[in-house]
């Protein structure tokens, strides 16, 4: 290459640069034009993920109190419709054949230790005869031979799925369906209700609304937040910052998100970067998992702390108990993992359940906090407050130790 | 007579811009382009105590690109950084706990770690022959699934400040910076070590097995001892990564994720050439920056997140693409006298060098 | 006894010990669900296993696959969605997209000179910042009956594999009987001979890059079929970059190039495939997974070059050796 192609591609590189720099656009999605030439439109982040209905829906039933025993969330529901499985009860125990999304991040691996615990309970009572599990590692395709092997080979008195992502997962689970065994679904859900039951709290637009309304009263319009996502296109994520994110625009709040792939070191550029642009307020996340990392960010640049949502990881909990900072831990009930199995062993015994089971999801407030560490002495940090084992075989033992079953 | 001095003046000048032009030295070019980006966005950046803390927050990722030099330079690919950081992370944070009298022990058992695993890394690519692109991938899910089994995929728990403090505090009331993070003074003594160690007939017979394998045969070093000790250089280097980055970052197996990635490219960055033979240390500590300087523009520039890959990706590969071509470009002017351009200063364009490897790099 | 001949006799090993484990839980491997979980196991990786090997037989590296996976089966899942004939569309769209990513990365590789690596991983990021902004989620709809060639299957051999097969075939007549299959040996093994005894260098190169994204393409649409929608993570789950190197490698092609047979990979996807389904059967620790793979692959490369080392035929000797 002579010089003078040379300069060429000099001037060529910074030119890049310089739209680089002069793009000024927010960092929320725009519409694009696509290529192809489809029926479905590839729309908006906000009107893809975002669901009147829906969020209409959730924010009613934050208000409903629970129906069921009481100190027992993971038994409780709300606006509930029953449904008959006498035709599925079965004399003795029964198998379960469970197809696991993964256990790659410590709320799973959390569920899955006290799902283990209630097991061996089921275990003792003769409710369950055992509980074969498949791992998909996060792998839509994997999941869907995993489901398959299991109709073909498992032998299954029922089938229990956490789907890994709600549209691939849905054929496989109307195969499921279709052997005329019990299908219970829980966490991610699935476009069918051929399911016995669907169990989840109460959702993303719930949490959403939780954690936006407490930043928007502690903060004033014009005050920057800054929102912390761990991945897209995971649907339980994408509707908490959908709802958020209508929310704050009508207050006025100026929130601005980041993927960071729960990496702290990440975590901290993103808003040691921010810090440098002017002052951050608040801090939401979508998910716990770094948050401490986001405080010392504060820390290290020697500002105040932001007012912060982030969520029942014991990491993020106690470091809240430490600064004294203001802050929301909005939960996605992880005792979801229990009530699972404990549906399983109702409709083996042909006891009704509801079509919808909708778990509560109590965030949990400043007042709150000292009681539930009580709870919750020695735990490592990736353990999750509403992990709602306190009366199972091995608490607190298994859950300190938490080897993974 | 000024029409004189005004030529030879226009000359030096325009002999000092082509310096700077010269691809050889372009990663430096591009990182002036992207620090000037950074300065026009957020002028408060440019204040030194800022700036002190941007080299700290790189110092993990570049000490580890520099570690990378050796293997790449030698023709070879370490893939096991990444995960080598979040073993080491996860190592500080189970066995010190808040026990900081356990960091002294702590620290020499995490560097034993690290040479263990160059070690096997070496001997398995150069003794048992096997690419070390293979040994080092079998290496990384071998470190990352035993990682991710011991914790549980969750964080561990951060340990004892004092431990922290080497990736996170430094020198108070330091003149000029006010705070000189204990990150960066590790940083310049590793670049110091680097640059040494590379000049050294270690470095140069490195280089020059990555440049033409035949010489395995008649240069007379031990060749298999010679790569493995490269290595145990950059599984040393992701010890070191990982010690600041307990302190940066805290205890997370996520922490680490794609450095190796991160690493080879901004070595690539740095004029390195994949396939071994080319580049320097401080070429590869410029990629290093450039690198973080470009995600850091993106932050600043308020790109939306998801379109920051793709300018990841036309960048790096423009910034490649224009050094291949420019080299070749010298290569076929060029005579036949080699120029060791390792640990040497910039050389004025023109210059050629001598390329015994097969063309397609 | 060629390398290839090793990667089946690993297997016959793997299969045997994988039978016996599976045994000892109460399950037969042999049945006709097991079997069925390994052969589809085989079909997405063994495409893309394929396209794979071209590359690195000409000597490059593509890190693109899972970006171009993903891109192709949500093209193909939208395309497709109002039925009927918009299928074929919808699969020649998909292939079209895929095949010019090859160009891309094959112009990247060749023009500019840039390392397979870089420039794969680079048109790979590219792919996955438009990805991540224009999907939130999966899209597109796959008619029933495209769902049925994802999941149909003659006995335990679902269709997908035996299409799988047939284009390893076809690949290895390429490779094996014509011109453009022969220069791709030749350029991986020395481009410098290569040019020397005229060959174009860029042009096997070029075809290798075409191939490898259109079979890449290929399990994207196949996926968009399992699945029933496109989904933009698809080939990021499957870590299919650096799984489907590490089939090709453990089928005994070398890395450096111009060395190697299709029908090691797909025994080496074969091995994988065994490898996951038993793991799976005996209900072995997730992230212990990892760690079994990653020793299965060094030790069996550590075999090949061993044997590779001894059994290498020099093709070009040079004097004074």
């Amino acid at each position: 290459m002579n010089t003078k192609s040379r300069w060429m591609a000099v001037i060529g590189i910074t030119t890049l640069f310089t739209i680089a720099g002069c793009t000024d656009t927010t960092s929320t999605t725009t519409q694009d034009t696509t290529t192809e030439d489809t029926t479905e439109a590839t729309a908006v982040a906000e009107s893809e993920w975002f669901d009147q209905a829906v969020f209409d829906k959730q924010s009613g039933e934050r208000e409903v109190a629970p129906q069921g025993p009481v100190g027992q969330p993971y038994l409780q529901h709300i606006n509930a419709e029953m449904v008959s499985t006498a035709d599925y009860a079965i004399d003795g125990a029964g198998k379960v054949c469970f197809a696991n999304a993964s256990i790659s991040n410590p709320w799973r691996v959390t569920g899955w230790i006290t799902m283990n615990q209630q097991l061996q309970v089921l275990m003792d009572s003769g409710a369950i005869s055992e509980m074969e599990t498949r791992d998909a590692q996060d792998s839509d395709d994997t999941q869907i031979a995993d489901i398959d092997y299991f109709i073909e080979e498992g032998g299954c008195d029922l089938f229990l799925i956490s789907p890994n992502s709600t549209a691939a997962m849905t054929p496989a689970v109307e195969r499921a369906c279709e052997t005329g065994k019990p299908v219970v679904v829980f966490d991610r859900g699935v476009l069918t209700d051929c399911p016995v039951t669907f169990i989840h709290p109460i959702g993303g637009f719930a949490w959403g609304i939780d954690t936006a309304e407490f930043l928007i009263s502690n903060l004033e319009a014009g005050d920057r937040v800054v929102a912390l996502r761990i991945l897209p296109g995971v649907d339980v994520l994408e509707t908490r910052w959908a709802s958020a994110k209508v929310l704050f625009e009508d207050a006025g709040i100026d929130a601005v998100d980041y993927f960071t792939g729960a990496d702290p070191a990440e975590i901290k550029k993103i808003i040691s970067d921010e810090l440098a642009k002017g002052d951050v307020r608040g801090i939401w996340m979508d998910a716990g998992d770094g948050g401490v990392a986001a405080l010392e960010a504060f820390e290290d640049a020697g500002v105040p702390y932001p007012v912060m949502t982030g969520e029942d990881q014991i990491a993020f909990m106690n470091k809240w108990q430490a600064t004294g900072i203001t802050a929301l831990a909005p939960v996605y009930s992880n005792f979801q993992w229990r009530t699972a199995l404990l549906a399983a062993a109702k409709i083996f015994s042909g006891e009704e359940v509801p079509k919808e089971w909708i778990l509560p999801q109590q965030p949990i407030t400043g007042d709150m906090l000292e009681a539930v560490l009580a709870l919750n002495v020695g735990m490592p940090d990736g353990h999750y407050a509403t992990f709602g084992g306190e009366d199972l075989p091995g608490y607190p033992a298994v859950w300190q130790e938490r080897l993974v079953p | 007579m000024m029409r004189e001095i005004r030529n030879s003046a226009g000359k030096s000048v325009a002999r000092s811009v082509a310096v700077i032009v010269d691809p050889r030295q372009a990663v430096f070019l591009v990182l002036i382009l992207l620090l000037a980006t950074i300065f026009f966005l957020n002028p408060g950046f440019a204040e030194p105590s800022q700036f002190i803390r941007f080299v700290q927050r790189v110092a993990p990722i570049a000490i580890l690109t520099m570690g990378q030099f050796f293997v790449l330079v030698s023709g070879e690919f370490d893939l096991s950084v990444g995960a080598l950081i979040a073993v080491q992370v996860v190592v500080a944070g189970n066995l010190i706990g808040q026990d900081e009298s356990k960091s002294i022990p702590v620290l020499i058992l995490m560097f034993f770690i690290g040479l263990v695993v160059g070690l096997v890394n070496g001997l398995v690519s150069s003794l048992l022959r096997v690419p070390s692109f293979v040994v080092t991938l079998g290496m990384m899910l071998v470190l990352l699934g035993g990682v991710y089994f011991v914790t549980g995929g969750s964080a561990s728990g951060n340990p004892a400040d004092g431990f922290r403090s080497i990736g996170r505090g430094g020198i108070e009331g330091f003149p000029i910076f006010g705070l000189m993070p204990w990150a960066v003074i590790v940083l310049i003594v590793c670049t110091l070590l680097a640059s040494y160690v590379s000049t050294r007939p270690f470095g140069k017979t490195l280089i020059a097995i990555g440049d033409n394998p035949e010489t395995q045969f008649y240069s007379g070093a031990r060749v298999w001892w010679t790569k493995t000790q490269a290595f145990m250089i950059s599984s040393t280097s992701a010890t070191v990564a990982g010690i600041l980055l307990v302190g940066y970052a805290g205890v997370h197996p996520s922490v680490g994720r794609g450095y190796e990635f991160i690493a080879i490219t901004a070595a690539v960055l740095g004029g390195v050439v994949l396939g071994g033979g080319r580049g320097w240390v401080l070429g590869a500590l410029a990629g290093a920056f450039t690198l973080e300087a470009l995600f850091t523009v993106l932050n600043f520039a308020d790109v939306p997140s998801t379109w920051r890959d793709s300018v990841q990706g036309i960048i790096i590969i423009a910034a490649v693409a224009y050094s291949a071509v420019s080299r070749n470009g010298i290569r076929r002017k060029g005579t036949n006298s080699a120029s060791p351009e390792i640990g040497e200063g910039a050389s004025a364009s023109g210059r050629s060098a001598q390329n015994t490897s097969p063309s397609h790099d | 006894m060629s390398s290839t001949s090793l990667v089946y006799i690993a297997l016959f090993v793997v299969v045997v010990i994988g039978a016996i484990l599976v045994g000892a839980e109460g399950r037969n491997f042999f049945s006709t669900g097991n079997l069925r979980d390994v052969f589809t196991g085989m079909s997405v990786l063994g495409l893309v296993g394929i396209g794979q090997t071209l590359v690195i037989l000409s000597r490059s590296l593509d890190l693109s696959v899972p970006y171009v996976m993903s891109l192709s089966s949500l093209i193909a899942a939208q395309t497709m969605s109002s039925g009927g004939a918009s299928i074929a569309v919808g699969v020649v769209l998909a292939l079209l997209f895929s095949a010019a990513v090859g160009l891309v990365n094959g112009l990247v590789v060749t023009k500019l000179r840039v390392h397979g690596f870089i420039a794969t991983l680079g048109v790979g990021l590219i792919i996955k910042g438009y990805l991540d902004t224009t999907y939130k989620g999966s899209a597109g709809s796959v008619p029933k009956e495209f769902q049925f060639i994802g999941s149909a299957a003659i006995g335990a051999v679902p269709v997908s594999t035996i299409g799988m097969l047939a284009l390893a075939a076809a690949v290895y007549f390429l490779l094996t009987k014509t011109r453009t299959g022969h220069h791709i040996y030749a350029v991986g093994g020395s481009a410098e001979v290569s040019r020397l005894s005229g060959l174009r260098t860029s042009s096997p190169v070029i075809i290798s890059h075409v191939l490898c994204s259109l079979s890449a393409g290929l399990a994207g649409i196949l996926l968009a079929s399992r699945l029933g929608v496109g989904s933009p993570t698809v080939g990021t789950q499957g870590g299919y970059d650096l799984l489907s190197i590490a089939a090709v490698v453990v089928g005994g092609t070398l890395l450096s190039g111009g060395h190697g047979s299709i029908w090691g990979t797909i025994g080496g996807v074969a091995i994988f495939a065994v490898l996951d389904s038993v793991m799976s059967a005996i209900q072995f620790n997730p992230f212990l997974k990892d760690v079994v793979r990653g020793l299965v692959i060094v030790v069996a490369v550590a075999i090949y070059s061993r044997r590779s080392s001894e059994t290498k035929r020099v093709r070009f000797p040079e004097k004074g050796k």
